[in-house]
């Protein structure tokens, strides 16, 4: 394989500051309980900024600042508040190369990803959400629609604002206002989102960003006056918070984890497929919670399908997530790449065979290369776990009945893929598949038009599309 | 003299009337009934499993078709419901209810779901699919009880039905027997759903739990609580007094749906 020369993405057109507050009422203040910490580049260790951790007392300021804003926001004709979220999404527009290069510095993730998938999704959302503020009657939810008060959000670490858009986006255009906490790794873009909610004169109150780690979550979740809460992240978390949430009659929708089976039929184009496995895996480095993490290959086709599968990761290039040429960036965080490879190893313990393409890992950061096990079988723990990392555990079945059974045998149900040539055998596949999302000759696909959510333990609600709306909506 | 001959009011599951395997009964309002123990609740949870991939798979025709044959045999037991104390009103109400329902088996896809106009060349649409097996406490009366089974089931969920008041429910299960609901779609259990409910609600094949009958808020977060540890979707109880004669709206189906999205590319 050739070199690429380097190809780095300026960081100048972003200007981090040295440390950051909270954003609380229209306002950036320092925590009142004073703790802060330390957000890094996980590709260098570099130190970018230094972030508040909310304590109880902030998270109570912000959940009252957004109380006070909900009256006056709720009450503003849809038409005013989807002007509103029109504004945002033109800023984010016009802001996406300093936004793109932000998330990729506090994330990891390949510039390319974060340049042509996060930002312009990112826009896409507030977009389509904004066209729905003044059309709630139209919805489907009954006539006269309501918000239903104040949301506490809490989103990870993959997709840092992307996430942030699923979920403030909706819940502005229904007429709610936010607090939302995110990742203790990923806490900068979202406090850039709250620059974006000044410039577009947003009314304050109605957007809260509380910064912090778990505690602060569990507080924000917990809190008497908040009257919604959405989670994205763990399938244990999620459990816990709907334990705290049980009998508070506060409304929660979930997106939990996944461990998607992407099946792959004898008369698939390879080609095709391949290029769906790894973008099913390797996409984000695989912290995706709808990754094609099992790979399930009719046996007739295994080794020709492995053969190229193995050609392809070879061709992918691992390093600076801010080189445009770069594949796979950094694994977010150490405790991340810790879990990656404890899994992996028991993989290996339980006698998967496992496999890495040559590949040179930088010496600072946190990395792992694209790994991918066969001889997996449906007891393995990396068949069963979510590893969230970029490793792909391949099964192989002989019917598509087997497929079937294969597929749906996880508490799981977030996503699946399908491929074929045979249209009638993706519509029958794609019926017995329970899970929320299925993608057919394709993979990791997202809009704002189309629903997105798991069955099972993978929650419960959709985001995205109309029905989006609901979890937002009394 | 003739001495009428006495029904005992025994358990509906999986299309069968089994005594509590307890032998357990009560007596409600001077007739013997059987008394649910956590094992009939876990031989119903199996029961309605076993059905659920047929009745799912059922078109939405046939299980309207169904539906539709059960308003027929509850307006043919009229009498039967009347002894039992269902006021004449309620009677009409839970017949057209159920009759409304048994329109929304074929209608609720199009309503819920729909094709998504996503950017770029793909095919992308969304689908509601039965959530899978439903827990239910049913409240009190006929119409109460078809208010929670109707919508679990139309849209091809089966029901473990927690009964509030147990002879119009066993007395529908009889509908159900001979209405072409195959069996283990609705199961019925009868008596204390203080004892049973826990079960259900931390029962690792029960995929939602509709508690619309639990008078005590206590015991609702309770079993929330339970639920949680599956994730399992919740119908949690009304705050205050339900008004079931008003329009139910799509809400009680909705909810016992999950959205499934299917994204193909469009080219030549």
């Amino acid at each position: 394989m050739f070199e690429y020369a380097p190809a780095p993405e300026s960081r100048s057109v972003v200007s981090i500051d040295s440390s950051y507050g909270l954003f609380i009422d229209g306002a950036f203040d320092p925590a009142k309980e004073g703790g802060t910490f330390k957000t890094v580049n996980p590709a260098s260790e570099e130190v970018l900024a230094e972030v508040a951790t909310a304590g109880p007392e902030d998270v109570d300021r912000a959940v009252a600042a957004a109380r006070r804003a909900f009256g006056p926001w709720s009450a503003l004709p849809g038409p005013e508040r989807a002007k509103y979220l029109f504004r945002i999404a033109r800023i984010i527009q016009e802001r996406s190369r300093e936004l793109a290069v932000l998330e990729s510095l506090d994330n990891g993730k390949p510039i390319k990803e974060s340049r042509d998938v996060d930002l312009p999704l990112v826009a896409a959302h507030f977009f389509y959400y904004a066209g729905w503020a003044d059309k709630l009657a139209y919805a489907g939810f009954g006539p006269d629609p309501r918000p239903i008060g104040v949301a506490g959000q809490v989103i990870p670490w993959n997709f840092p604002l992307l996430m942030l858009a699923w979920k403030i986006a909706p819940a502005l255009a229904t007429g709610n206002t936010v607090v939302l906490k995110p990742a203790e790794t990923t806490p900068l873009s979202a406090l850039f989102f709250a620059d974006v909610c000044r410039q577009a004169e947003l009314p304050p109150g109605v957007v809260n960003i509380v910064t912090g780690a778990g505690d602060t979550g569990a507080y924000l979740v917990a809190h008497p006056d908040v009257d919604k809460v959405a989670f994205t992240g763990s399938t244990d978390v999620g459990r816990e918070i709907a334990r705290t949430v049980a009998g508070t009659g506060k409304r929660l929708s979930l997106e939990l984890g996944g461990k998607a089976a992407n099946i792959v039929f004898d008369d698939a184009p390879i080609d095709q497929a391949v290029e769906g496995i790894v973008n099913g895996i390797f996409f984000n480095q695989g912290h995706v919670c709808c990754a094609g993490s099992r790979l399930l290959v009719q046996e007739s086709i295994f080794d020709q399908l492995m053969e190229s599968l193995k050609r392809r990761m070879a061709t992918l290039r691992v390093g600076d997530p801010l080189d445009k040429n770069t594949d796979i960036g950094a694994i977010n965080s150490a405790a991340q790449l810790a879990r990656i490879t404890e899994l992996s190893e028991i993989g290996g313990q339980e006698g998967a065979e496992r496999w890495s393409p040559p590949c040179e890992l930088p010496d600072r950061g946190f990395w792992f290369a694209p790994t991918i096990f066969t001889g997996v079988t449906q007891a393995h723990r990396i068949a069963r776990e979510e590893i969230f990392g970029p490793v792909l555990s391949v099964l192989t079945f002989r019917t598509p009945a087997e497929a079937v059974e294969k597929a749906n045998n996880t508490p799981y149900g977030l996503s699946a893929g399908i491929w074929t040539e045979k249209g009638s055998r993706i519509l029958a596949v794609a019926d017995k598949l329970r899970a929320g999302v299925v993608w057919a000759n394709t993979f990791n696909k997202f809009d704002p038009a189309s629903p997105f959510g798991g069955y099972k333990e993978s929650g419960y609600g959709r985001e995205g599309g109309r029905h989006g709306l609901e979890a937002y909506l009394a | 003299m003739r001495l009428a001959v006495r029904k005992t009011y025994k358990l509906y599951i999986g299309g069968k009337f089994p005594r509590s395997e307890s032998g357990r009964t009560y007596v409600a309002d001077g007739d013997n009934v059987a008394l649910a123990s956590r094992k009939d609740a876990r031989d119903a949870v199996v029961a309605a499993r076993a059905a659920q991939g047929g009745w799912a798979g059922a078109t939405a025709y046939n299980r309207g078709q169904v539906l539709y044959r059960v308003a027929e045999m509850v307006e043919a037991r009229r009498a039967e419901f009347t002894a039992l104390g269902v006021p004449g009103a309620e009677l009409d109400v839970a017949v057209d209810r159920w009759v409304w329902y048994a329109g929304w088996s074929d209608k609720i896809a199009q309503v819920a779901g729909g094709a998504n106009p996503v950017a770029g060349p793909f095919f992308n649409i969304s689908a509601p699919e039965p959530t899978g097996v439903v827990a239910v406490v049913a409240p009190a009366g006929l119409l109460g009880l078809v208010s929670v089974i109707a919508p679990a089931i139309v849209t091809g969920n089966t029901a473990v039905v927690l009964a509030a008041d147990p002879q119009i429910a066993i007395t529908l299960a009889e509908v159900f027997a001979t209405s072409d609901v195959p069996g283990g779609v609705v199961n019925i259990l009868t008596g204390r759903y203080a004892e049973t409910a826990p079960w259900l609600a931390a029962h690792a094949d029960v995929n939602a739990l509709d508690l619309t009958g639990v008078e005590h808020p206590d015991l609702a977060a309770e079993l929330e609580r339970a639920a949680a540890g599956t994730l399992k979707r919740v119908i949690r109880p009304a705050t205050g007094p339900v008004d079931f004669t008003a329009d139910p709206g799509l809400k009680p189906m909705t909810a016992l749906l999950e959205t499934k999205t299917v994204w193909h590319p469009k080219g030549y």
